[in-house]
């Protein structure tokens, strides 16, 4: 795979599904090889995680009291 | 002391209702969930422990609120539109489909307790404003509200391939934009 384009929405989509054993090859060879994609998917994972840790604290935070 | 608290709802209140006009159309519903979020969040006063962000908390009771009425409502609600393709995200790239230089990622340099850091939050949820309704409603079921796409799909009735593109597109439109907004602002670290 070439193409940035094509690499960036299986990037996303891996947040949501699992990647069929192609898509998973194609995109980490891709990584591999562009330093653009490979910042890109590390900042998707990372917008995902931090959502998931501002949840997180407001799960806890809405805990009753024991 | 609840009269403190009731001034502290009463600044909250506008980001509170646009945060529920995301997901419920109609105004006066949508005014009426944050009225119940503050009620309960009243009535519960005693169990917010004071160690937890205040906002976040009674965010997180509207978000709770907000998943019940989408659930419940899931069969009444119009036929969602997709809008995504406002964002254009061919711009982002060259002809050949590799990144544009305007447009490829920098570096970031992320302080640890970014989640808790509220100067991001902003900038996150004025990002969030530039997304075309639709899209920013997906896109919060699915990462302000942990949903699963399934799950999307099966409440908004799309296919889970019309959810994955629009979240693609929210993906990197956001991505853009918060890092314009605050990675590259030097933000204090």
């Amino acid at each position: 795979m070439k193409s940035c384009k094509k690499a960036s929405f299986l990037m996303s989509k891996q947040l949501d599904a699992p990647l069929s054993l192609t898509e998973k090859l194609s995109l980490s060879v891709h990584i591999a090889m562009c330093k653009n994609c490979s910042r890109c998917n590390q900042q998707l994972k990372q917008i995902q995680n931090t959502c998931r840790q501002r949840h997180k604290k407001e799960i806890e935070d809405t805990k009753p009291n024991r | 002391m609840t009269s403190s608290y009731t001034s502290r709802f009463e600044a909250l209140r506008p980001k509170l209702i646009a945060f529920s006009l995301l997901q419920v159309q109609d105004r006066e519903h949508a005014e009426d969930l944050v009225q119940d979020t503050l009620i309960a969040a009243l009535e519960n006063i005693d169990k917010y422990e004071g160690s937890a962000q205040f906002d976040t908390w009674v965010y997180g009771i509207l978000r709770h609120k907000l998943i019940d009425y989408i659930r419940r409502t899931k069969r009444e609600r119009e036929r969602f539109v997709s809008d995504d393709h406002e964002i254009d995200i061919d711009s982002l790239f060259d002809n050949r489909e590799h990144w544009d230089a305007d447009s490829k990622p920098e570096q970031w340099k992320s302080p640890e307790d970014l989640h808790l850091r509220s100067d991001f939050w902003e900038v996150f949820d004025l990002c969030m404003l530039h997304l075309p309704n639709n899209t920013a409603r997906v896109f919060a079921l699915r990462e302000l509200m942990d949903l699963e796409t399934e799950e999307i799909c099966e409440c908004l009735d799309i296919s889970e391939q019309n959810c994955w593109t629009i979240l693609h597109r929210a993906r990197l439109k956001l991505r853009g934009c918060i890092e314009k907004g605050w990675f590259l602002k030097g933000s204090p670290a």
